[in-house]
């Protein structure tokens, strides 16, 4: 590793911070005076010039040479370029851009250039966790990530409710943190560097065997440090309160980009995991070990049993409490928190059951992509809505149809989305999800947790048609018109259009990821 | 060409979706427009290809990852299914023609729901075939939920949670094909051929076949089907008996007996004389026509009298298709044409002719209303689609009840007596609701005649007219000359007896 190459390698996540501080010069220096407007609008739109120049700036586009950031002493990769990660920076980008583009509509601060450039930075720390390939540039990424997003949960400063949610969420994700450093620090106990496929394959040797125990507490800590960033069941009780309080920019970020990166990074352990056991050298170093110690027996898996039947366990517990708990609420942002956790426990399901080929990864990301897509936009609405009325309560879209027909049609596409009716892109990632995790094992446990799954999104379309319900059914109790910006009306109606094209053409995204991932 | 029923359908429900409101009688001649455009499509493809089995219409590869095509096909039983649907579609926007509560929305919606019925029956791969049924499940809660009538909101949810529970068994069925077949191809051929072990098939093919049948109305999961059809408007509950309950049992006969022959066959044991899931859903079938009529029999309501008449219809369509024999099943897909037909006209009398003008559809009060004299023309058009619903010789119901009867009768005669019995009290309840809605003999006094020739009843229009003229014509013919149905359906159903798809 050198400077030079350092410098490559993260030229996106430098572009996001040039593009933070030349928000800050803008807005602090430049237009101290102008409008609130004047100032949003800038601050968007040199965010998302920042986003497109970081997507420029991303090495090896081609993704011919699926490389990164090494070590010159060991060969051990500390930032990986192209292949998924690429694919889940691309999709940081975009969603921080959109997320960005929701905040020229939106008046809970005054501060609009701190804010645009704390989400600047925040994405800096998701474009890292996406590629990281070292427990120590994971964590960092991570906290570099949580700290943005404490930040922007906090921003609406008059609000009571968003200074709670985030000193609720400060306090969790404190305490999760801790628990995923003690995680990491036992690791590196077990396999002595702090490199994934370096612990992998460790994980195969003489040392494992002895530690099962040990490497299970590890395993333990680390679900529960990552199961509080993709809010999966127990480690979600932050969602429901941080998506309630938080600005709904603020919230649509956090729903969209922070599970974007944490799932990339879960894939990357998840393909460590497999690299480890797939990889010709390694092997050999494992047949070694076999026959050096023939009572290795099922220890011998250690990572990847112990870490599927973790994961299973939380996909499970996250699915139905997920989704029970969506039927009986009554605040629109609960009810995308929880149907947030339903989705996090499907797609655990599939990390559960990972597959060698790049067939699971591809199906995770593109299950993450088109979500975090349509709750963007359904956040959009939702903030839309919560500044005519006053008020997330269901009650508070009554009538909506006609007040903003727009709205309506929106909300109508990306929910139907979420519940996964085809032809939208929610079904597609379903399905694409669900076969992902038989194509791996069609034993009947896994058959039996993806009827689970697929029975839970008829439950879900339940709770989701209350929300169109009032929509679309229900008399109105006020009829006047709702005004939307035009730039959220841009940003949402691309949105539906993108929900309802990619769901018309789903090889469209699909032929995109596998164009990355399929050279790995 | 068929296949541009179903683009025409889609883009008929966008430009609706679209239309500026207030613009009613433009959002109605444009919806008849393109309901009639899929019926003459269906026609011509109809006549076009009355000599010639299965024929690929499109073929093109869809998500070529994971091997799923865009293939719409047709053969005789879905051509027969697509006529019904552009049938029910023009009479349906007929008798929507009153309809003045957001206009462009209810066609927009109705036209979605058709478009996603004829993208079903022209399907011939079975993730094609998903997705078009799972795109007819929404309109359908929206129309049942804004413009119905009666406990409206809970018809609508119970009918869009039992559709989409069905769905989702289906789906889990989808999947563990997809998977054990292992040919990266979800195309109904291709699946058909896969060679599908036969334990699998055991467990998955009552798993596809109750997730659709669930729509079919088969007994005991038909609940949603009597609250659904009541709380619908009249044209939503048309398209339902119509052919949304056709959907279910086309997906039993397409993705359950043909992908999973081996699920019928016996277990190897048998339980009080139960011994294959042939049994059990040709008992659940006899269940449904006996118990169906009898329920009608009891209703005060007389679009509940219809909505049970329904079940009790749909279970001839089971029960022929678990007969497994030429003449059974062929009887089995006349009667899912039949009772489309026969049942849309029942609802559009009771719905739109009687109730839009007497505002109730209790039995006892419109007993006191003398409806024969004060609407002669429902009268008549209820005696026609009665004799129609009884199976009176002459009406398509005729020919289709007959032949499942025979099919029944090969496989086991006694399922035809318990069937004979449900026919037996069919009569009795049309009959019933005849003589209390109609012709009832309590004589008006001067006054009440007074009273009504004050309030005298709106006059029929003319959409009623054409649309019932059209339904009861179609019955008719077919009744009088089933061959120009049979010559479709039967080399269809031959083939698909002799092992599978072609």
């Amino acid at each position: 590793m050198n400077y030079a190459e350092l410098f490559r390698i993260t030229l996106p996540e430098t572009a996001l911070e040039v593009a933070a501080l030349l928000i800050l010069i803008a807005d602090l220096v430049v237009l101290r005076k102008a409008a609130l407007k004047t100032r949003a609008g800038v601050a968007a739109l040199i965010g998302v010039a920042g986003c497109v120049a970081a997507y420029c700036a991303m090495p090896a586009q081609g993704i011919a040479s699926p490389g990164g950031l090494t070590f010159h002493a060991t060969g051990e990769l500390l930032l990986a370029t192209g292949g998924f990660a690429a694919v889940a920076q691309i999709g940081i980008l975009v969603l921080t851009a959109l997320t960005l583009l929701l905040l020229v509509g939106s008046d809970f601060t005054h501060h609009v250039g701190e804010y645009a450039a704390v989400v600047l930075m925040a994405a800096t720390g998701g474009l890292l966790v996406a590629a990281a390939q070292d427990l120590l540039v994971i964590f960092l990424g991570l906290e570099l990530l949580s700290l943005g997003l404490y930040i922007i949960t906090a921003f609406a400063k008059r609000s009571g409710k968003s200074a709670e949610a985030a000193i609720k969420y400060y306090l969790f994700g404190g305490t999760a943190a801790a628990f995923l450093l003690f995680g990491f620090s036992y690791l590196y106990g077990i396999a002595g560097s702090t490199n994934l496929d370096r612990i992998m394959q460790s994980m195969y040797g003489w040392n494992a065997f002895h530690t099962m125990p040990l490497l299970y507490v590890a395993l333990v800590m680390i679900v529960a440090g990552l199961g509080f960033k993709v809010a999966a069941v127990p480690f979600h009780l932050w969602a429901p309160d941080t998506y309630e309080g938080a600005p709904a920019p603020a919230a649509a970020f956090i729903a969209s980009v922070s599970k974007v990166a944490s799932f990339a990074l879960l894939i990357s352990i998840s393909t460590a995991a497999w690299h480890a056991f797939s990889n010709p050298s390694s092997m050999q170093q494992t047949m070694g070990a076999l026959q050096s110690h023939a009572a290795c027996g099922t220890a011998c898996q250690g990572f990847e049993v112990s870490w599927s039947l973790i994961l299973a366990i939380l996909a499970v517990a996250s699915m139905t409490l997920g989704n029970l708990a969506a039927l009986v609420q009554i605040s629109v942002r609960r009810l995308i928190a929880y149907s947030a956790v339903a989705h996090a426990g499907y797609i655990l399901l599939a990390l559960a059951y990972f597959s060698g080929t790049s067939r699971s990864a591809d199906a995770v990301l593109y299950y993450i992509l088109t979500y975090g897509l349509t709750t963007v936009g359904a956040f959009g609405v939702v903030a839309v809505v919560e500044r005519a009325t006053g008020s997330d309560r269901m009650d508070a879209f009554l009538g909506l149809h006609k007040r903003s027909p727009m709205l309506a049609a929106v909300m109508l596409v990306l929910f139907l989305s979420l519940a996964g009716i085809p032809p939208l892109v929610g079904f597609w990632a379903k399905f694409n999800l669900f076969a992902a995790v038989l194509a791996v094992s069609a034993g009947p446990v896994p058959f039996t947790l993806v009827a689970l799954a697929v029975g839970f999104s008829a439950v879900s379309l339940y709770y989701y048609l209350q929300v169109l319900k009032r929509v679309y059914v229900m008399p109105a109790t006020e009829e006047t018109a709702i005004k939307t910006h035009p730039v959220s009306t841009a940003v949402l109606v691309a949105i539906a259009a993108a929900v309802l094209l990619l769901g018309c053409f789903p090889a469209l995204l699909d032929g995109w990821i596998q164009s990355f991932t399929l050279t790995r | 060409m068929l296949a541009w029923a179903i683009y025409i359908s889609f883009a008929g429900a966008l430009v609706q979706a679209l239309l500026p409101k207030g613009k009613a009688a433009l959002s109605r001649w444009l919806a008849l427009a393109v309901a009639t455009a899929g019926l003459a499509l269906g026609v011509a493809g109809y006549a076009a290809s009355m000599d010639q089995g299965f024929r690929v219409i499109v073929d093109l590869p869809w998500v070529p990852s994971m091997g799923i095509h865009y293939m719409l096909a047709t053969d005789g039983i879905s051509r027969v299914l697509v006529l019904l649907t552009g049938l029910a579609a023009v009479a349906g926007v007929l008798f929507s023609w009153n309809v003045e509560h957001r206009t462009n929305e209810f066609f927009a919606f109705f036209l979605a729901l058709i478009g996603g019925v004829y993208g079903v029956f022209l399907s011939f791969d079975l993730f094609l075939l998903f997705v078009f049924y799972e795109i007819a499940i929404v309109p359908k809660y929206f129309l049942i939920a804004i413009w119905g009538s009666t406990r409206r909101e809970y018809g609508a949810m119970k009918l869009a949670l039992y559709s989409f529970v069905g769905s989702a068994m289906v789906l889990i069925g989808l999947l563990a094909a997809y998977t054990t077949a292992g040919s990266h191809s979800t195309g109904l051929i291709a699946l058909a051929h896969a060679g599908l072990p036969v334990s699998f098939q055991m467990w998955c093919f009552p798993l596809v076949f109750v997730g659709f049948a669930i729509l079919a109305g088969m007994w005991p999961l038909h609940t949603w089907a009597p609250t659904g059809h009541v709380a619908a408007p009249t044209a939503a509950s048309m398209l339902l008996a119509g052919v949304v309950m056709k959907l279910g049992a086309y997906g039993c006969l397409r993705a359950g007996i043909e992908l999973f022959p081996h699920g019928l066959d016996p277990w190897g044991f048998s339980f009080m004389g139960i011994g294959s899931w042939r049994d059990v859903f040709a008992i659940l079938a006899v269940i449904g026509i006996v118990y169906g009529a009898l329920v009608a029999l009891a209703q005060t309501d007389f679009k509940f009298v219809i909505g049970y008449s329904s079940v009790s219809h749909m279970g001839f369509v089971l029960l022929g298709l678990m007969t497994l024999n030429q003449i059974g099943m062929t009887g089995a897909v006349l009667q899912m044409f039949s009772h489309g037909v026969i049942a849309g006209l029942l609802f559009a009398i009771v719905g739109r002719i009687v109730y839009e003008r007497t505002h109730t559809r209790q039995l006892a009060d419109l007993e006191t209303m003398h409806l024969s004299k004060r609407l002669p023309f429902a009268a008549w058009a209820f005696v026609i689609a009665g004799m129609a619903s009884m199976g009176l010789p002459g009406f398509s119901g005729f020919v289709a009840e007959l032949q499942v009867l025979i099919g029944a009768w090969k496989v086991d005669p006694w399922w035809t007596v318990a069937v004979g019995v449900g026919i037996v009290i069919g009569v009795a309840y049309v009959w019933r609701a005849l003589q209390k809605a109609f012709f009832t003999d309590k004589l008006p006094t001067a006054h009440v005649l007074e009273d009504e020739h004050a309030h005298k009843l709106a006059p029929i229009t003319w959409p009623e007219v054409a649309g019932f003229t059209l339904l009861a014509g179609a019955s008719l013919v077919v009744g009088l000359y089933p061959r120009v149905l049979l010559i479709q359906i039967e080399p269809a159903v031959r083939t698909l007896l002799a092992g599978g798809v072609r």
